[in-house]
Parts: structure tokens; sequence; C-alpha cells
């Protein structure tokens, strides 16, 4: 990093806005959503069917099931199951 | 936003199950994931949301496999790229976009800057409240004379010259900083 002064450090600072705190919050609750996530993850193991509908349609096989829309677990779950 | 834990700490806690590490760690991390993805990719808001929230997942999901904790920091920017650049390629095959065009998003200037705000902003974090706060609302939230002085319960004339001692003890910070201050400890 080179050196440092008043108007560098000013711009380095407003470089960095804070991300949208919904996104944050979301991120944040990852690990207290994790329940609902382990529920739906044994789940799809258990039954090859729904997790077939994962795959083809995440959001769709979740909605249709009555699980509650949460973007950080959507996210999750489709690292799990390489899903859209 | 005051940082404690080093970076190898927070990655241990979080592995350990610590939910309030993990809440640190997208705190700490949130805006550089979020400045990739809308300064350096260009990302759409939309767009932006949906790396932002990918990223954080797969590190929650992957944490295990991070073979150096004090490396999380370059292991979320290079995550943060491969994924933004996956959103580029997918957008230009719906809408055909020149390849110098992908080639310039993600400039590595604009990465490296990035990189140092973020050291700006690590350091500026272990700077008296009063600083972080002032600092932050005005550059960072861009906030203006009159709403950092209700909010802070400040004289309007007093906020400027504030802002200028709060920047001159944060560069003093950072020139005397040694590898082993930073929250990583690797760089």
């Amino acid at each position: 990093m080179t050196a440092f002064n008043e108007e560098r450090l000013a711009r380095l600072i407003r470089a960095l806005p804070p991300a949208p705190a919904a996104w944050v919050r979301a991120a944040a609750e990852l690990p207290l959503a994790k329940a609902g996530l382990d529920e739906i993850v044994a789940r799809a193991q258990a039954d090859a069917d729904f997790k077939a509908r994962l795959v083809a349609d995440l959001e769709a096989a979740l909605e249709a099931e009555g699980y509650e829309r949460d973007p950080a677990v959507i996210e999750v779950l489709k690292v799990r199951f390489k899903s859209k | 936003m005051a940082q404690t834990l080093s970076d190898s700490e927070l990655v241990a806690r979080c592995r350990s199950g610590d939910q309030q590490a993990w809440a640190e760690l997208v705190d700490r991390f949130s805006r550089y994931v979020y400045a990739i993805s809308v300064q350096a990719f260009r990302l759409p808001e939309a767009d932006a949301e949906d790396v932002f929230q990918e990223v954080f997942a797969r590190a929650y999901e992957h944490l295990d496999k991070l073979r150096d904790d004090a490396a999380v920091r370059p292991w979320l920017a290079q995550l943060t790229r491969r994924l933004c650049i996956d959103r580029l390629r997918a957008a230009s095959r719906e809408r055909p976009t020149a390849d110098e065009e992908l080639d310039l998003a993600g400039s590595e200037e604009t990465l490296t800057m990035l990189e140092d705000a973020l050291t700006v902003h690590e350091a500026l974090a272990s700077t008296p409240e009063h600083c972080r706060e002032i600092l932050d609302r005005f550059f960072a939230r861009d906030e203006s004379y009159r709403t950092i002085g209700k909010a802070l319960d400040l004289p309007a004339g007093t906020i400027a010259s504030r802002i200028s001692r709060c920047l001159g003890r944060l560069r003093e910070l950072l020139e005397g900083r040694t590898e082993a201050d930073t929250p990583s400890g690797t760089r």
C-alpha cells in the first residue's frame, strides 16, 4: 500500500459504503436459519422426488411445500443442490 | 464495528458454531463483497444481491475447507470475483457483450483499490468511536454536516475540524502499523 494523505484516506473510506442492511441481516442470520435448512436437506435425502424438484426449481419446490422464503437459506440450498 | 478478533480467530469461532462470530464475519466483509460486485464488476443491484447472498452462503457451507483461516479475506474476494464473472457471462449469453467489455469489468486497479480501502476500514475500526463514527458517516455514508451534527449532537462548526483531526489520527495509525497489527496478521 502506498503512502497516505488525507485525500487518499478520504477516497478509500468512501470506496466502501455499507451494503444494504437487509442483505447483511439475511446473511448474518444464516446460522439461525440452519434448523430449517437441515430439515429440508434431511427431507431431500429421504425423498428422491422432493430432491428432484429442488434440483429442477428450488424456489418453486419450496413454495409448493409451504416453506418460508429466506434468501440466505435459498442460496445455501442452491449450493447444496446445484439448483437454479 | 470495533475489531478485537483477528480474521483467523473469527473464522475459528464461526467454525465452532458461534453465531455471533458469524454475524461479525458478515459485518466485517459485507462492504468489501458489495463493493467488488457493484464497483469493480458494475453488476446491477439485483445481481449484486444474488452474488452477495451466494458468497456468504458458500462461505458458510465451505468454511471447513478453508486451509488457512487467516486467508479468509482473499478467499472471499476470489469467491466474489468468480461469481461476478459467472453473472456477467450469463448476462452476455442473453445480451451479447463485447469481449473487451468483460475484460474491463473487474479491473485489477479497482480491485486493488478496494483491498486498500478494506485495510483502511480495518484501521478505522481501531480508532476511538468518535473518530470511527464521524469518518464513516461523512465519507462512507455520505451524510451532510447537518445530519451528522444532529445525530452526534455536535455543532456544525466543529465537524470539519474533528474530521480533519480524525483523518490525521487514522493516518498515524496506518503508518505506524506493523504486519502483526492487521486483523489477519498476514499482511
